[in-house]
């Protein structure tokens, strides 16, 4: 780099080999085209997180009493043991139903996959706000759900299914379970049929085609998915604000509150910086195995 | 071998239901905003338009509906050339930093929202942007990057350098050559980028909860609102419109791309 910004260096250069600098010269009106993208990131997203990373330790002076409370008061502590609670859930849950649907797709003849994979990517396309608000109507007391099961016999009074935590798992589920089944199905996709074919000419059993050889490979698929599922369920805001009756406080929630009801930037900016640590660290640790923009450029 | 498995009806059934699951959510809005009822029985008593009636008369409806498409629209005009030539950059450059570059870019996809909207919120009421059309476009930009710069990513993955170099020996600048030449060629990752930037803005809620307000009230401000307070089946109506913008949208979207695909091949 410096030696770019320095035209002694540059005419040097030039006449040592023309090419070399044209390259150079090149290669710095390419990271002019990154600037403005870069300054709207930057300006918007990266100056505020340092903002409130620094607010986080601030009140009239360096402090470390907005994260003691987080440790110390129930409130805090139970609002993360509750988001970690409901992203676990959540995230087991998008597994178990999302991995059989992207094993469907790769495995169907091509008509039908197609159709899955719209079935998949429509709710995908379809607004978080459309979904909170098809759920309110299917889970209600006298909704569908509770008419359905009445009818069958399978309960005997109607269920609150919505308006708590239930409601909130079921809404988030369905919510970030494309977020699964996009990047299970593009590992699997990748899968050599010709692998499974020689492990069953080799002797083994569908069940163990299966399990030994088809799984193991999915693995980087499932490792993908399960991490975006259950860092965006962490950020969750507007799925359990809407369907969590108010009684099911997740952690961006809090950061909401203290800012817009109580302007307190030093407790929103601690619950802020946790938030990301966890996220961060969740990155980290999956990005040893599985590169990190393959996540999240796997899903959309 | 190809199917064996939906041979398995337990497997099949497994499958399906989830699919209904997937669904059925999202085509229940259909028959809820043609009901006559305000109340969210399913199935609707009657049938009636007069939650679009109610929609297209009210004028607070109508202006948060304006101003949603102003926002989506000029997200994707100005995302659009920022995530393009970021990508072309990303992807032609092999300097050290381009790599953190492309992280920090990716950044509004990772940060949890909530964190994006508190910081967004911070700045805009130092800077006065608060509850602006001007703060509302930035900060859906800043949200559609991501999805701009990695649609145009996987394009130029696909795209033979080589030709552009053919172009540029030629006597074309970098810039004609791109226009003329890798421009057309990976039109269909940025007609993507374009519209996964529109409907972004189109859907985006939580960040507008922060900044929007007054007069530039978003759609989807108004609806959480409504959607926490009183629930009225009006939202069903505009349930059904959004569903049916994104649904149209990306059909496009997915025509464009066929339609490329069998330009080439000819």
């Amino acid at each position: 780099m410096t030696t770019l910004t320095l035209p002694t260096n540059e005419r040097l250069e030039a006449s040592a080999d023309p090419s070399v600098l044209l390259q150079k010269k090149e290669q710095r009106s390419m990271m002019l085209l990154l600037i403005p993208a870069l300054a709207v990131v930057t300006l918007l997203l990266v100056v505020p997180m340092a903002w409130l990373f620094l607010q986080s330790f601030y009140s009239d002076g360096f402090t470390l009493e907005h994260y003691q409370r987080i440790f110390t008061e129930s409130i805090y502590w139970n609002t993360f043991a509750l988001t970690f609670k409901i992203s676990f859930i959540v995230t087991i849950l998008a597994l178990l139903m999302g991995y059989p649907v992207a094993y469907a797709i790769t495995r169907l003849p091509r008509r039908w996959s197609m159709l899955v994979l719209a079935m998949v990517i429509v709710p995908f396309w379809t607004s978080v706000l459309v979904r909170a608000y098809a759920w309110l109507v299917l889970l209600q007391r006298s909704g569908i759900v509770n008419d359905s099961l009445l009818g069958l016999g399978l309960i005997d009074n109607r269920l609150s299914l919505v308006h708590n935590e239930l409601g909130t798992i079921i809404a988030t589920v369905h919510i970030l379970l494309p977020f699964m089944v996009l990047p299970l199905y593009a590992t699997m996709q990748k899968i050599p049929g010709d692998l499974l074919m020689a492990a069953s000419s080799l002797g083994a059993n569908r069940f163990m085609v299966f399990w030994r050889v088809f799984v193991p490979l999915s693995i980087s698929g499932v490792v993908a998915g399960c991490t975006l599922v259950f860092v965006l369920c962490l950020g969750f805001y507007i799925t359990p604000e809407l369907m969590g009756g108010g009684r099911t406080v997740m952690a961006s929630m809090l950061v909401s509150r203290n800012i817009q009801l109580f302007s307190d930037w030093g407790a929103a900016s601690a619950v802020s910086v946790v938030l990301l640590l966890c996220v961060g660290l969740i990155f980290y640790v999956v990005g040893k195995f599985v590169p990190v923009d393959k996540i999240v450029g796997g899903a959309k | 071998m190809k199917n064996f498995d939906m041979s398995k009806p337990v497997f099949a059934l497994v499958v399906i239901a989830i699919l209904v699951f997937l669904i059925l959510p999202v085509l229940i809005v259909i028959p809820m905003s043609f009901s006559d009822s305000r109340f969210m029985s399913f199935p609707p008593p009657a049938y009636s338009f007069r939650w679009y009636e109610d929609f297209f008369d009210s004028l607070a409806w109508m202006s948060a509906a304006g101003t949603s498409i102003t926002v989506a629209v000029s997200t994707a005009i100005i995302a659009t050339p920022l995530g393009v030539s970021a990508a072309y950059a990303i992807h032609n450059c092999d300097h050290w930093s381009v790599r953190y570059i492309k992280m920090v870019l990716l950044l509004p996809l990772i940060v949890p929202v909530i964190i994006v909207a508190a910081g967004v919120f911070f700045i805009y009421a130092l800077t006065g942007l608060l509850a602006t059309m001007p703060g509302l476009v930035l900060a859906n930009v800043m949200l559609a990057l991501p999805y701009v710069i990695t649609s145009v990513i996987a394009g130029l993955h696909g795209f033979d350098p080589a030709q552009e170099m053919v172009a540029r020996s030629l006597g074309m600048n970098r810039l004609r050559a791109f226009m003329t030449v890798t421009l057309p060629q990976i039109k269909p990752s940025v007609v993507t980028g374009a519209v996964f930037a529109f409907i972004q803005a189109l859907d985006e809620t939580m960040v507008s909860l922060f900044i929007a307000g007054g007069e530039n009230q978003t759609l989807t401000k108004r609806m959480f609102t409504a959607l926490r307070d009183e629930i009225d089946p009006t939202i069903a109506a505009i349930s059904t419109m959004l569903t049916a913008a994104s649904f149209a949208l990306v059909l496009l979207m997915i025509l464009s791309r066929n339609a490329s695909k069998t330009a080439t091949a000819h």
